[in-house]
C-alpha cells in the first residue's frame, strides 16, 4: 500500500454541488429500480383506476360523457394522480434515511444542504416521470391516440407536476424524524389534495364551495394542462368539451395553460426554498 | 499543528448539561481516547467537533479550522464513524463508497484505487458487490471505517468503534487503526467505554457527567493511582468497610489501594474480624483510575445513569 498524503477533497464550488445533486439522484434511481414491490404497486394503482373503476363506472356515466368513453376522460387525471403519489413517496424516503441513519452521512459531507434537497426533488420528479411513461403506454388501450408531441408534452407536464409535489412533500417532511408520523400525515394531505384538484371529475357544475376550493388548490393548475393536452387530441362536440374540460377562470379571465404551468413552477420553486430552509435547521 | 483544540466547550439539551466546560488538545498523529460511561457526553463532544451540533459556549478547532465558522473546511478534513450505522443497506459496499466519494468531490481518477486500498485494508474487497444489508455487524463497522477513510481525512473520529463486536473483530479493528497510523498522516479521536481498549490510545481523557476528570497517557494515569488494588468480598461488607477506613465500596466488593498488595494481605487477614469470602490483588488498571477520579467504577456510573445491570452487562459483553 502507498502512503496517501493529500486530502483529496477539493474546495467547494458549483461543480461539487452538481456532483452531489447527481449522486443523490442516482442513488434514488438505483433504489427505485431495485424495489420491485414498489414498482409493481406504483403500476397497480393506475391499472385499478382505469380498468376497474373506469370500466365499472362507465355504465353509470354513459349518457353524460357524450361520445367520450369514461376511461378516455379519466386517463389524464389518472396519469397525474399516480405520478403524484410516486413523487410524494419518493420525497418521504428522506425520513427513512434519517431513521436508518444514512441521512447523517449526507449531513456531514462538505456540500450545501440545498444540493441534497435539490437532488431529492429532481430524483422524485425523475422517478415519477418514468412511471408516467409506463402509464402512457396504456393510452392506446383506452383509445387515447398518442403521438410524439403529445407524449413529450405530457411527460414534460408530469415532470413539472411531480417536481412541485416532491418539493411540497420535502418541505413538510424535512424535519420529521419518524416514518410513522410521515405516513399518517401524507395520507391526510394527499388524498384531499388530489380529490380537490379535478383530477377525477370535471370542474364544471360544481357546488359553489367546491369550485372555490379547487381553484385555490395548486394541484388543479398542474392537472388541468395535462387534461387539456389529451383533450386536444380527442374529437368531441364543443358542448361536451366545455362540460368535461372547462377552462379555469379567475373572475371571468380564462387562465391560459402557460400561466398555469408558470404558476406550478413558481409554487414548486417556493416550496423547494421552504424545504431547503427547513433542512438547514436539521441537526 | 494541533489536530484538535477545544476550549471551554459547553452544550446542554434543555435541562441536561451534556458537555460541561471541556478543554483539551490533541496533537497531530496522536490516537486520543475519550473514556466514559453512558451519557457522559462523549458522542455530544464528537458531534460538536464534526460540526453536526453547535456548542452553546466555547471554541473548537479541528485540523486547524474553527468548527463554527469554517464548517466546510472542517468537514473536508475529517472522517467519521458514528456510534449508529449510517450505511445504505440497499446499496452494495462499493455503491456506498462511491456515493461518499461523489459527495466529497474526490478527484475521479483517485476513487477506484483508493476504494480498493481501503476495502482491502478492512478485508471487504471481495465483498464489494454485496448489498450491505447482507453484512454482519462487524462487516458493517469495517465498511464504515473504510468509508470514513475514503477521502484521506486528517482526523478520523470513531464513536464507539468496537461496541457490540466479537473480540476477534475488535482486535482486527485495532489492527487497522495501528496500520493506519503507520501509513497515513492521520490523527485518531475515539470514544469507548471499554477500559482495555483505552490502552491502545496514546492519551486518554476520562469524561464523567460532561466534565473531563483526568487526561494523560494510560501509563501515567495508572501511575497516578499508584497502588495495587486489593478487592475483597466478605460475609458482611458493611462491617468490613467500617473496619477499613481507606476502603471504597463498589459493585465488585470492597476496594483498598495499597503500596504493595502482597505484604498487605496478611495484615488484612489479621485485622479483619468479618469472614473474607474472596480476595484479588491487581496492578492498577484504568478501571481503578476511573474509580480514583470519580469515586465510582464505570459500571456503577452506568447503573446510576438508569441503565439496568443486565443491559449494561450485555452492552459491555
Ligand atoms: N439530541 C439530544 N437531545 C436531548 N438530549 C440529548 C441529545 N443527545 C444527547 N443528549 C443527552 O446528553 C447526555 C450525553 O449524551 P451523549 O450521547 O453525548 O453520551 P455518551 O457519552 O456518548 O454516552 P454513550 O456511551 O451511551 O454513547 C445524555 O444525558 C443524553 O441524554
Ligand atoms: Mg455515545
Amino acid at each position: 500500500m502507498t502512503i496517501v498524503a493529500a486530502v483529496s477533497v477539493p474546495q467547494r464550488g458549483i461543480a461539487l454541488d452538481v456532483r452531489a445533486v447527481k449522486i443523490v439522484i442516482q442513488r434514488d434511481l438505483i433504489r427505485t429500480v431495485q424495489d420491485r414491490t414498489r414498482f409493481v404497486a406504483a403500476l397497480v394503482q393506475p391499472l385499478l383506476f382505469l380498468f376497474v373503476l373506469g370500466a365499472g363506472l362507465s355504465s353509470l356515466t354513459q349518457g353524460s360523457t357524450g361520445a367520450l368513453d369514461l376511461q378516455q376522460f379519466m386517463f389524464p387525471g389518472i396519469l397525474a394522480t399516480s405520478t403524484l403519489f410516486t413523487a410524494v413517496f419518493s420525497a418521504m424516503s428522506i425520513v427513512w434515511d434519517r431513521e436508518f441513519g444514512f441521512l447523517r452521512e449526507m449531513l456531514v459531507a462538505p456540500v450545501r444542504r440545498s444540493s441534497i434537497i435539490v437532488g431529492k426533488a429532481l430524483a422524485g420528479a425523475t422517478v415519477a416521470t418514468v412511471q408516467g411513461t409506463l402509464v402512457l403506454v396504456l393510452a392506446p388501450v383506452v383509445d387515447v391516440p398518442l403521438n410524439a408531441t403529445l407524449a413529450l408534452t405530457l411527460l414534460g407536464e408530469v415532470f413539472l407536476l411531480s417536481f412541485t409535489m416532491t418539493a411540497f412533500a420535502l418541505a413538510i417532511v424535512a424535519r420529521i424524524t419518524q416514518v410513522q408520523t410521515v405516513m399518517g400525515l401524507m395520507q391526510v394531505l394527499i388524498l384531499p389534495l388530489s380529490f380537490l384538484s379535478g383530477a377525477l371529475y370535471p370542474l364544471s357544475n360544481l357546488p359553489g364551495w367546491l369550485s372555490v376550493v379547487t381553484r385555490l388548490n395548486p394541484l388543479t393548475y398542474a392537472v388541468h394542462p395535462v387534461r387539456a393536452a389529451v383533450f386536444e387530441h380527442l374529437s368531441m362536440s364543443p358542448e361536451v368539451r366545455q362540460r368535461l374540460n372547462p377552462p379555469i377562470t379567475w373572475g371571468g379571465w380564462i387562465v391560459p395553460t402557460s400561466v398555469q404551468l408558470l404558476l406550478v413552477a413558481g409554487i414548486g420553486a417556493a416550496l423547494l426554498a421552504v424545504a431547503v430552509v427547513q433542512f438547514q435547521k436539521v441537526e | 499543528m494541533t489536530a484538535v483544540e477545544v476550549e471551554g466547550l459547553r452544550k446542554s439539551y434543555g435541562e441536561v448539561v451534556a458537555v460541561d466546560g471541556v478543554d483539551f488538545t490533541v496533537a497531530r498523529g496522536e490516537a486520543f481516547g475519550f473514556l466514559g460511561p453512558n451519557g457522559a457526553g462523549k458522542s455530544t463532544t464528537i458531534k460538536i467537533l464534526c460540526t453536526l451540533a453547535s456548542a452553546d459556549a466555547g471554541t473548537a478547532r479541528v485540523a486547524g479550522f474553527d468548527v463554527r465558522t469554517q464548517r466546510d473546511d472542517v468537514r473536508r478534513h475529517i472522517g467519521l464513524v458514528f456510534q449508529d450505522t449510517t450505511l445504505d443497506g440497499y446499496l452494495t459496499a462499493e455503491q456506498n463508497l462511491r456515493f461518499h466519494a461523489e459527495l466529497y468531490g474526490m478527484p475521479r481518477q483517485s476513487v477506484q484505487p483508493r476504494m480498493r486500498q481501503v476495502l482491502e485494508m478492512v478485508g471487504l474487497w471481495e465483498r464489494r458487490g454485496s448489498k450491505v444489508l447482507t453484512f454482519s455487524g462487524g462487516m458493517k463497522r469495517r465498511l464504515e471505517i473504510a468509508r470514513g477513510l475514503m477521502h484521506s481525512p486528517r482526523v478520523l473520529f470513531l464513536d464507539e468503534p468496537t461496541v457490540g463486536l466479537d473480540p476477534q473483530t475488535r482486535n482486527s479493528i485495532w489492527e487497522y487503526i495501528a496500520q493506519l497510523r503507520e501509513q497515513e498522516d492521520i490523527t485518531i479521536f475515539l470514544t469507548t467505554h471499554y477500559m482495555d481498549e483505552a490502552e491502545h490510545c496514546d492519551r486518554i481523557a476520562i469524561m464523567d457527567v460532561g466534565k473531563l476528570v483526568a487526561l494523560d497517557t494510560p501509563a501515567a494515569l495508572k501511575a497516578s493511582v499508584g497502588h495495587d488494588r486489593v478487592t475483597i468480598r466478605t460475609a458482611d461488607d458493611d462491617l468490613a468497610a467500617q473496619a477499613l477506613p481507606d476502603a471504597v465500596r463498589t459493585a465488585d466488593g470492597i476496594v483498598i489501594s495499597t503500596e504493595d498488595g502482597a505484604s498487605y494481605l496478611p495484615r488484612l487477614f489479621a485485622t479483619l474480624d468479618v469472614p473474607i469470602l474472596s480476595v484479588s490483588v491487581r496492578r492498577p488498571s484504568l478501571d481503578d483510575v476511573f474509580l480514583a477520579y470519580t469515586g465510582r467504577t464505570i459500571r456503577d456510573s452506568e447503573q446510576a445513569a438508569g441503565m439496568p445491570a443486565f443491559i449494561s452487562a450485555m452492552v459491555r459483553r
